[in-house]
């Protein structure tokens, strides 16, 4: 089986989010880039498959070579070879056209990206891949076996939890649950050695349709005062909840 | 022209987020001096489906043979209908999320997510989102000529439109993608994206054993359960009411953090919340300089406590 595992780097969740030139863009300045934790799940499986199948694993990012350190990781975590397609993502349409037309030229069985980057959040680069190959796609993936050709997921649902049945090829927007956050692979010493001789392949971006464009950047009003309340006088939190904040 | 909305349902029935959904497209249609078509997947009674005209829908496509969990064929039907939409409106719940991106890339328009923002110049399709979980807003541009828009659940008003309507209902039936084989659903449970009150602890609660107060406490606000994220770590609490930063991002009016110290990732996935309660032991507790009303207390003394007295007003 060839899998692909989609990775985006991100700024690791402890992150205090800051915004330069005026407003418009990210301020990397001391910021420290992991790969992205829905991602991370998913890479994980993945080693996972490939010890108790016949499997290889790419992994993917697109973006400028600051990303390589999380493709390096990525190797050193298991991965087989790394692919960067050069390219600064600026819209989850051309992102995903870069990663369809990578999967095109190389033909995977199983792709498994995060549902979603935990910077932007956006939710939508897998769901245009599957568009654009014509593959079928489970979003919010949280389980995920084999029964000869059939692959078996569960993914979360608004309220609960719904088994998918499906072929391959088969894209997955995975999240926790696809492995435990205890399984997750932190790399040893030998996989940092080997990873540096593993493959990185670079690749020229070759199109760049951008259909939505972010203009600017603002963090939320900063909240005003916590009001104390005594813990022996708990029927003043219900008054203030009603009368006051009215959101009961 | 028109504005489309997906009219998502749950068993038959629409939710306060598929209303939102319609009532914010009706207003957006005000300012294309357009009408909103709604299209309803699976089967919805027709007195169910008549309620989306109550906020401003003029035209209503039903297809009850299409299955909502199938996102490649909900996405061939919207695309069929959107030929002449400007905008396509979804509310942003897990659903959503497998279909409008197979829209977007489609029709080529433009997607953007956790939308919180409306749209008051017809020249200018600029929305604010929710991005960096909640840490900050962007503000996003549509570069084509249609836009799919996903909107927060709980980030707008229902407002009542009653409109002259239609409804058709297509009988068409499409192969699917993928084969549900089953489903686990908590019945009567309120879910963790539409809550409008939601009471969530952490790790100060103990053990697992200790969550029946927890329950009891949402049960008296019709509030949805959550956790923190070390919580459903190591096992105490379900992934599904994990919220934070790695897990769901949530704004409810109200959120009640009990025994939640308040790190960084925690916050970030609840800081949209309008109101925030922090109960904690630890006056330290970084939560409370993030909340608009603390208790330091004990969660074991502070929690049987409010249950009384949220009795008390519920009977006056």
């Amino acid at each position: 089986m060839k899998i692909l595992v989609c990775i985006s780097s991100v700024p690791d969740t402890t992150s205090k989010i800051n915004f330069i030139e005026n407003n418009t863009k990210f301020d990397n300045n001391g910021i420290q880039f992991v790969i992205n934790p829905y991602d991370e799940f998913g890479l994980t499986k993945a080693v996972m498959i490939k010890e108790s199948n016949q499997a290889s694993i790419t992994v993917v990012s697109v973006g400028d070579s600051s990303v390589e350190p999380i493709l390096r990781k990525a190797l050193a975590i298991g991965a087989d070879n790394a692919v960067r397609i050069n390219l600064k993502p600026q819209d989850s349409y051309s992102t995903a056209q870069e990663i369809a037309n990578h999967i095109k030229s190389s033909s995977y069985d199983l792709i498994i990206a995060g549902k979603e980057s935990s910077d932007y959040n956006s939710g939508a680069v897998p769901g245009m891949v599957a568009d654009m190959l014509d593959i079928p796609f489970v979003n919010a993936c949280n389980g995920m076996s084999f029964n000869n050709d059939t692959v078996l997921l569960t993914r979360e649902i608004d309220g609960g939890i719904e088994n998918i049945e499906s072929k391959l090829p088969l894209i997955i927007g995975g999240q926790k649950g696809l492995v435990e956050e205890s399984e997750l692979k932190i790399p040893n010493m030998r996989g940092i050695m080997t990873a540096r001789s593993k493959p990185l392949e670079v690749i020229e971006p070759n199109g760049n349709t951008i259909l939505t464009k972010s203009t600017s950047f603002k963090k939320p009003a900063i909240k005003g005062d916590c009001k104390m309340i005594d813990e022996n006088n708990v029927s003043e939190l219900i008054n203030e909840l009603h009368n006051v904040a009215k959101v009961i | 022209m028109s504005i489309i909305v997906y009219a998502e349902s749950w068993e038959g029935k629409f939710r306060k987020s598929t209303f939102e959904a319609v009532s914010y497209a009706k207003k957006i249609s005000e300012l294309f001096q357009t009408n909103v078509k709604s299209i309803s997947i699976g089967n919805v009674e027709e007195d169910e489906l008549k309620k989306l005209s109550n906020y401003g829908s003029a035209s209503i496509e039903s297809f009850p043979n299409i299955s909502k969990s199938d996102g490649k064929s909900v996405a061939e039907i919207i695309t069929d209908q959107a030929k002449s939409a400007n905008l396509i409106i979804f509310s942003n719940t897990f659903n959503a999320k497998s279909i409008a991106p197979r829209v977007s890339s489609r029709i080529m328009a433009g997607l953007i997510t956790n939308v919180i923002s409306s749209v008051d110049d017809k020249d200018n399709l600029s929305f604010n989102r929710q991005a960096f979980s909640s840490k900050a807003i962007e503000t996003i541009k549509l570069n084509s000529e249609k836009g799919v828009i996903c909107i927060s659940p709980n980030s707008f008003e229902i407002v009542e439109s009653a409109t002259a309507y239609e409804i058709n209902i297509n009988q068409k039936n499409l192969e699917n993608d993928i084969k549900v084989s089953g489903k686990d659903v908590n019945k009567g449970k309120i879910s963790l994206s539409e809550a409008e009150i939601i009471v969530s602890a952490g790790r100060g609660l103990k053990g697992p054993e200790n969550w029946n107060m927890i329950e009891e406490l949402a049960d008296e606000l019709g509030a949805a359960t959550a956790c923190s994220k070390p919580v459903s770590d190591i096992g105490w609490r379900p992934h599904s009411e994990h919220v934070g930063q790695t897990g769901k991002a949530v704004a409810p009016n109200l959120y009640i953090a009990i025994g939640i110290s308040g790190a960084i990732q925690h916050l970030a996935g609840v800081n949209s919340s309008k109101v925030m309660v922090a109960i904690n032991t630890d006056p330290e507790a970084p939560f409370f300089k993030a909340a608009d009303y603390g208790i330091i207390g004990d969660a074991f003394e502070v929690v049987p406590k409010l249950i009384e007295e949220i009795k008390k007003f519920r009977n006056n």
